[in-house]
C-alpha cells in the first residue's frame, strides 16, 4: 500500500498547493504530444499556444494577461478527465477548455456544465451541441460535422452544376467507423433522399492502414465521388490505395481532420490533386507573420520546426486562439475592461461574439475562417466552410466564398436530436441570459 | 518482528480458516478501510474523487475480474474491455428499458449480461489454450465493439453512438457529487473483492487453480474442465461487467463504445502482469502502478518545468522503463515484492 499512500499524497500536494490569483485569465490546455495523433495535437495546441504568447506581448486583453497550464492527455479519455479535473480548479479558476478529441469531449461534457467552465469543440462533435438552449456550456464553433457534410453535398452539387443534377449519381462515404465517422450519416441519408443520389457507406476498422477490400468494393461500384471521412493514418493509406486502384485523387473529398500536411505528405505524389474540406483559407496572413516576428523571433514559440508555423493544423490553433481571446474580450465589454473573468462570463463572451470580417481585418486574420456570429440559438455561430486542393506541395483553396450547405436541414435534425438529449438528462430547455 | 505471529493459537477451525488468519493483517485491513470509507471523504478534494480514486478502484475492478480469468484459472484473455463494454451498455439499456428499475440491480443485470457473453466467448477455451486462445477472446473485442457501433437500439438511436449515463440514486439519496461517487464505487468494489477473495479459498477457486496447473492432470482427478473453465469465464466477465457500468455511471457520464477498445483490455492485462498473475491484492497494485504512476510522473514533469513536449515524451519513457525495472527484479509483480517484504519482516531483525 506504501506505493499507493506515496502517490496519493504527492497528487493531494500538488493538487492542492494551488498559486494565489494574479490578475490573469486562465487557460487549461488539455493537449497530447505523443501517441498517434500527436501530429494533430502539437500543431494545433502549438497554435493555440502561439497566439496566446502572441497577445501576451502584445500587453494581454485590455491589460489581462493570459496564463495557461498544459496537461498530456495522450488522446485518451480517461487522462483527459483527468487533467480537466486537475487543472480546472487552478490559478483562479478555468475560464474555458479545447480537448480537441471526441472522447475526452464527450467524458467532460456534463461536467464543465456542473463546474461552469464553457468547453469548444472547434469543428468536431457533438454536433447537435450547437443548441444553446441544451448545451450552455458547449460551443462547437464555426462549424460541425453536419453542416460540413451538407456543405460537401452542395459543392459536389455545384461542381455537377447545381445539386438537383445529382440525381442517379454515387456517392461513396468512406468512413472510420467509430462515432466520429458516423456523426455525418443522418445529413447524408437526409440529402441522398432529397436529392436522389445513392449513398454508398464503406466503413474502414480503426485504425485504417488496411484498405484493400474497401477499395475493390469501390472499384466495382464505380461511384462519381468518394468522400473520404478519415483520421490519422487512415487517410494517407486511402490516398495511395485509391492511386493504386486508378480512382482519380480530384473526385475524393476528405473532411477537414483529413486535409493537412501530415495526411498529404506521407502520401506523396499519390495526394497530387487531392481536395478536402477545411474551414481555413490556407495561405498566409498578418498575424502569422505577427507570429514569427514576435514570438519566435524571441525564442518563445511552441513549435520546435518554425517551417509548421501556418501549416493546416497551426493554423486551426491560432484560429481557435483568436475565438477564446475574442470571446474574453467580448465579455470584458459587458463585465468591466481590464477584469479577469469567470467561466460564466465567458460563457456569455462565446455566447455573443461577432467576429466580422471587418474585425478579422483589425486582428490581421482577414479570410482566415469564416466569419462568426453566435447566440444562443446558434452556438456554431457559422456554418461555412472551403475546399481546398494539395498541389503537390500545399493546400489550395479552390472555392474563393465560402461554402454553405442545407442549413434549414441540419437545424432540424439537431433540434430533433438536442431535445432528445434534454429528455434523456431532464434538462429543461431555455436560453441562459446574463 | 512487526509480522511475528508468536503466540497467535488458532483453538477453532473457523479461527484457522478465517481470511486474513494474521492478526497483523486483520488490523492492517480493518484501518485501510476505515481510512478509505471514513478519513479519505473528509480529507480528498473533488479532483482526487473523480481523476484519482474512481478510476483507481474501477480498474482494480477490472483487473480482479481478468485475474480470475488469467491468474487463477489459467485462461488468456484480451476481451476485457469488451466484457466492460457488455456491462455497461447492458446497464443503460436496463436503466432506459425499465423505469424505475433499481441501479444496483442493473449493475447485477450489466454483470450478469456480460457473464452470458463471456461464457459464449469461452467456449473455445475447451479446446484451444494459450496465446491462440488470447487470440480468440480478441474475437470477443472486435465483436462487441462492432455489434454496439452496429446495432444502433444498444445506443438507443443517437446519432453518434454515444450513451449518457443515467443518474445514480439509491434509495431516494442522489449520487452525484464525486465523493458519494466514490464511497459507492469503493463499496462495490470492496465488497466484491472480499467475495473473490472467499470464492477462490473454497473448492471453485481451488479447481481453478487446478486447471491453471495442468488441465489433464485437474480433469484426471475429477475436476468437470467445461463447467470449470465456463465458470471462470462467466465470473470473471461479472466483474468486468460491473467495473464496465461503474466506468461509464460513476466515472465518465458518457460513453461511445470506443472508450472499450483493444487498448483498454491490453492495459488491464498490463495490470495483472505487473501487479502479480492470481493475486487479489496485484491486482490494485498493478491498477495503481498503470493507472495513477503516469499522473505521478505528469505532475512531476510539471513540477521539474520541463517543457511539455519533451515532459511528454519523457514520461512515456520513464514508464517504459519502471515497466521493465519491475519485470526484471521482480516477474512475478509488485504482489510478490509486497509479500517478500512481509516475510522480511516476519525475520526481522534477524534475517537467516
Amino acid at each position: 500500500m506504501k506505493l499507493i499512500k506515496s502517490i496519493l499524497i504527492g497528487a493531494a500536494l500538488t493538487g492542492t498547493v494551488s498559486v494565489a490569483a494574479a490578475q490573469e485569465q486562465f487557460i487549461p490546455i488539455l493537449s497530447y504530444r505523443v501517441g498517434p495523433y500527436a501530429a494533430g495535437g502539437s500543431g494545433f495546441f502549438g497554435g493555440s499556444i502561439d497566439y496566446m504568447n502572441l497577445v501576451n506581448a502584445n500587453g494581454g486583453i485590455n491589460g489581462v494577461k493570459l496564463k495557461w497550464e498544459e496537461c498530456e492527455t495522450e488522446y485518451n479519455a480517461s487522462r483527459g478527465v483527468e487533467c480537466y479535473e486537475r487543472l480546472k480548479s487552478n490559478s483562479g479558476g478555468a475560464s474555458l477548455v479545447e480537448p480537441l478529441a471526441t472522447g475526452i469531449a464527450y467524458g467532460i461534457l456534463d461536467r464543465v456544465a456542473t463546474d461552469k467552465i464553457p468547453m469548444t469543440t472547434l469543428g468536431y462533435g457533438r454536433s447537435d451541441a450547437a443548441n444553446g438552449k441544451v448545451f450552455p456550456y458547449v460551443f462547437p464553433l464555426i462549424t460541425s460535422y453536419w453542416n460540413q457534410a451538407a456543405a460537401m453535398v452542395a459543392y459536389l452539387g455545384s461542381k455537377e452544376g447545381g445539386v438537383d443534377k445529382l440525381k442517379g449519381k454515387k456517392i461513396v462515404h468512406l468512413y472510420h467507423d467509430s462515432a466520429f465517422g458516423k456523426e455525418p450519416l443522418p445529413v447524408l441519408e437526409a440529402q441522398s433522399q432529397q436529392y436522389g443520389f445513392e449513398l454508398i457507406k464503406i466503413p474502414v476498422a480503426h485504425p485504417g492502414n488496411e484498405q484493400q477490400s474497401q477499395w475493390l468494393q469501390i472499384r466495382q461500384a464505380k461511384p462519381d465521388y468518394v468522400i473520404l471521412w478519415g483520421w490519422g493514418v487512415m487517410n494517407a493509406v486511402a490516398i495511395k490505395t485509391a492511386q493504386r486502384n486508378g480512382f482519380p485523387r480530384e473526385k475524393m473529398l476528405g473532411v477537414w481532420w483529413a486535409g493537412s500536411e501530415e495526411d498529404t505528405i506521407p502520401a506523396g505524389d499519390a495526394a497530387k490533386g487531392y481536395t478536402t474540406m477545411t474551414f481555413n483559407t490556407p495561405g498566409n496572413y498578418p498575424v502569422l507573420d505577427e507570429i514569427r516576428k514576435k514570438v519566435y523571433d524571441a525564442g518563445k514559440g511552441n513549435l520546435d520546426d518554425k517551417a509548421r508555423v501556418g501549416s493546416v493544423y497551426h493554423m486551426r490553433g491560432v484560429t481557435a486562439g483568436i475565438l477564446w481571446v475574442e470571446a474574453i474580450r467580448k465579455a470584458q465589454e459587458k463585465y468591466g475592461k481590464g477584469k479577469v473573468m469567470t467561466g460564466e462570463q465567458v460563457r456569455w463572451g462565446f455566447e455573443n461574439l461577432n467576429i466580422d470580417e471587418a474585425r478579422q481585418k483589425q486582428l490581421g486574420a482577414a479570410g482566415m475562417f469564416p466569419p462568426v456570429k453566435t447566440s444562443c440559438e446558434d452556438h456554431e455561430g457559422s456554418g461555412a466552410v472551403k475546399v481546398q486542393q494539395w498541389s503537390g506541395t500545399k493546400w489550395v483553396p479552390i472555392t474563393p466564398n465560402w461554402v454553405v450547405g442545407d442549413k434549414a436541414l441540419t437545424r432540424k435534425l439537431l433540434e430533433e436530436s438536442s431535445n432528445k438529449y434534454a429528455t434523456e438528462k431532464n434538462i429543461k430547455a431555455a436560453c441562459m441570459n446574463g | 518482528m512487526f509480522y511475528r505471529e508468536a503466540g497467535q493459537f488458532k483453538p477453532t477451525y473457523q479461527a484457522d480458516s478465517q481470511i486474513f488468519p494474521i492478526r497483523q493483517d486483520r488490523i492492517g485491513i480493518m484501518l485501510l478501510l476505515a481510512i478509505a470509507f471514513l478519513a479519505v471523504p473528509l480529507v480528498a478534494t473533488p479532483y482526487m474523487f473523480s481523476a484519482i480514486l474512481i478510476p483507481f478502484l474501477i480498474f482494480s475492478l477490472a483487473a480482479l475480474g481478468l485475474n480470475i480469468l488469467t491468474g487463477y484459472a489459467g485462461q488468456l484473455s484480451l476481451g476485457t474491455a469488451a466484457f466492460m463494454a457488455v456491462g455497461a451498455f447492458a446497464a443503460y439499456n436496463f436503466m432506459l428499458r425499465i423505469p424505475g428499475i433499481p441501479v444496483l440491480l442493473a449493475f447485477v443485470l450489466g454483470g450478469l449480461c456480460a457473464a452470458l457473453v463471456g461464457v459464449a466467448f469461452g467456449l473455445p477455451s475447451l479446446r484451444i489454450r494459450g496465446f491462440y486462445l488470447a487470440a480468440a477472446t480478441l474475437a470477443t473485442q472486435f465483436f462487441v465493439v462492432w455489434c454496439l457501433t452496429k446495432i444502433q437500439w444498444f445506443t438507443n438511436y443517437s446519432s453518434s453512438g454515444v450513451i449518457t449515463a443515467q443518474k445514480i440514486t439509491i434509495l431516494g439519496y442522489n449520487f452525484d457529487t464525486p465523493g458519494s461517487k466514490y464511497v459507492l464505487t469503493l463499496a462495490i468494489v470492496c465488497v466484491m473483492a472480499l467475495m473473490l477473495r472467499n470464492m477462490v479459498r473454497t473448492n471453485v477457486g481451488r479447481s481453478w487453480m487446478a486447471v491453471r496447473d495442468m488441465d489433464v492432470a485437474a480433469e484426471v482427478i475429477g475436476f468437470r474442465l467445461m463447467r470449470t473453465k465456463l465458470l471462470a469465464f462467466a465470473v470473471s466477465s461479472f466483474y468486468c461487467g460491473v467495473a464496465g457500468a461503474l466506468y461509464a455511471y460513476a466515472y465518465l457520464g458518457t460513453v461511445e463504445p470506443e472508450a472499450y477498445s483493444l487498448d483498454l483490455s491490453f492495459r488491464i492485462l498490463f495490470m495483472i502482469i505487473i501487479g502479480g498473475v492470481g493475486s487479489i491484492i496485484g491486482a490494485f497494485f498493478g491498477a495503481a502502478f498503470i493507472v495513477l504512476l503516469p499522473i505521478l510522473l505528469n505532475i512531476i514533469a510539471h513540477a521539474l518545468q520541463l517543457p511539455t513536449s519533451v515532459a511528454s515524451n519523457l514520461e512515456l519513457m520513464v514508464f517504459g522503463a519502471l515497466i521493465i525495472f519491475f519485470l526484471i527484479v521482480e516477474p512475478h509483480g509488485l504482489a510478490r515484492l509486497w509479500q517478500i517484504a512481509k516475510e522480511k519482516l516476519r525475520l526481522w531483525p534477524f534475517p537467516h
